[in-house]
């Protein structure tokens, strides 16, 4: 099950995308619409984001699926779209893919809190199931599961998508406490990876963040904790306001400027997440081995 | 009567049913509801919000104590009504529009609730109208908006905007927060206030009504 990670890591570091939810704000969704509603409504426009990572030299691309899990879907009315939605964004990815990338299927939170009581693991198991087994029959290489902020709806979400059969990756936030090194809920590193290898990830890692060079140490604590591969996807940084525009001050060249430090701490996935672009997977490409 | 130092203890460690039983005991004892809240367990949540600044606490820990002070307050609540007290303030909290997160939201709710004020919870996806009505119609006096996406911090600046063309911004003060927030955004727009944490919340509220 899990020979297509070392074959794919056979050859050395492995290069992922960067952000798909800035990607499709610059071609149009506006800030409160669904992302996920764009793989029926604007699947031309998705499908330009997954062909610019593949270009870029992303030899694993996501899907625009992170919002599409019942529970989220739920608030807007679209619930009854679960399947449909994953499904054409497996399809919409793995066009882009062709034969030149794998097609890692993105499952996001719930965005509901398990400990306040806004929701139960019964709850995240079925509505992750449904997901997982959706990206799955949609023909995804692997699941990733992204942007986790407590261990124990990662857990729910993992567990739904090794039932699948796919290879599954599953990484967490690290932005609390004063070294930004925790998850929300408190976690550190080594809690993490030692939890999510036992829970049975065949990839662990973090995404999104406070900034690339923040996750160096991170990924250090994860590889010591685990046997399994490291995946990090970092944000470009923290944005600013400038004459009420966003920006993201990190520019590509500083972003991959960490990058032989990330692949040093035992990195072997590495991609962008907040803020990054193609030019910023083009620039990660340059600093590694054998690209 | 057990010592009232186990009310503090119980609030700390977020021990919501020995909170409210000792509560229920205090209360029945005849100590004065405004000593229980001011003397044990306004200080146990302010203690929670500094083990919170020094990573002792994690949200997990906040979430708990704020659930048991709130036990306790919903036995004190009714009394302290009864006897013409009035809680801090009505807060009207929200997400922005075009804002779905209600993580961080409901976390300073639930902090807030714990820390004496009335919360009016507005949910997310909060257009600025809805902050106006608040005030307007249900008497709110802090305004706390919340966001995470760095797309939708522009809707707080029309929030305040909306403040001012309806004539009560002078009414209210507005906080605000959330992961791309910063102080230098908040004295952009002209916010009262920023915190960057839930506990943080509570006393920027606290010090903003006093102001």
């Amino acid at each position: 099950m899990a020979n297509l990670i070392s074959d794919l890591l056979g050859t050395g570091p492995v290069v992922t995308d960067g952000a798909w939810g800035t990607e499709l704000q610059v071609r149009g969704l506006l800030s409160g619409d669904i992302p996920d509603l764009w793989n029926l409504t604007r699947p031309d426009l998705v499908g330009e984001v997954a062909h610019a990572y593949v270009e870029a030299g992303s030899r694993v691309i996501l899907t625009n699926t992170f919002g599409a899990n019942r529970l989220r879907l739920d608030a807007h009315g679209a619930a009854g779209q679960v399947e449909e939605i994953n499904r054409r964004g497996v399809d919409i990815s793995k066009s882009a893919a062709g034969n030149r990338a794998q097609v890692f299927a993105s499952m996001g939170p719930s965005g509901k809190l398990l400990m306040s009581g806004e929701t139960t693991v019964a709850e995240l198991t079925t509505g992750f199931a449904e997901q997982a087994q959706a990206l799955a029959d949609g023909g995804a290489d692997a699941i990733v599961i992204e942007t986790m902020s407590d261990l124990d709806e990662a857990k729910a979400a993992l567990a739904a998508a090794k039932a699948t059969g796919l290879p599954v990756v599953a990484c967490m936030v690290f932005d609390a406490g004063k070294d930004k090194d925790r998850t929300m809920m408190g976690a550190t590193p080594e809690v993490v990876a030692r939890e999510l290898t036992a829970a049975g990830a065949d990839v662990i890692g973090a995404n999104c963040g406070v900034g690339i060079e923040r996750y160096v140490p991170v990924c250090q604590r994860l590889r010591a904790a685990t046997d399994r591969p490291i995946w990090i996807k970092a944000n470009a940084g923290l944005p600013v306001m400038e004459g009420g525009r966003v920006v993201y001050r990190t520019t590509p060249e500083e972003f991959a400027r960490h990058v032989p430090a990330l692949w040093a701490a035992g990195a072997s996935f590495i991609g962008g997440c907040c803020g990054t672009s193609p030019a910023f997977i083009r620039a990660v490409c340059t600093k590694l081995p054998g690209r | 009567m057990q010592d009232l130092k186990a009310l503090y203890e119980a609030v700390l460690s977020g021990d919501a049913k020995a909170s409210k039983e000792l509560t229920e005991q205090a209360l029945a004892a005849g100590v004065s509801p405004l000593a229980l809240v001011n003397d044990y367990m306004v200080p146990a949540m302010d203690e929670v919000g500094k083990r919170f600044e020094c990573n002792e606490y994690f949200v997990p820990e906040l979430l708990i104590s704020a659930r048991a002070m709130k036990a306790s307050l919903e036995l004190i609540r009714p009394l302290l009504t009864a006897s013409g007290a009035k809680p801090l303030a009505k807060v009207a909290i929200g997400t922005v529009k075009g804002d779905l997160h209600d993580i961080g939201k409901n976390l300073v709710a639930a902090m807030l609730e714990g820390g004496g004020f009335e919360v009016l919870d507005l949910g997310v996806n909060v257009a600025p109208e809805q902050f106006v009505n608040a005030v307007r119609e249900k008497g709110a006096t802090v305004v706390a908006m919340s966001a995470l996406l760095t797309t939708t911090m522009p809707s707080m600046k029309s929030t305040i905007e909306a403040l001012k063309t309806a004539g009560v911004r002078d009414k209210v003060k507005v906080i605000i927060g959330g992961a791309p927030i910063t102080q230098k955004y908040a004295d952009e727009i002209g916010a009262d206030g920023y915190s960057e944490s839930a506990p943080g919340a509570v006393t920027l509220t606290k010090k903003q009504i006093a102001a």
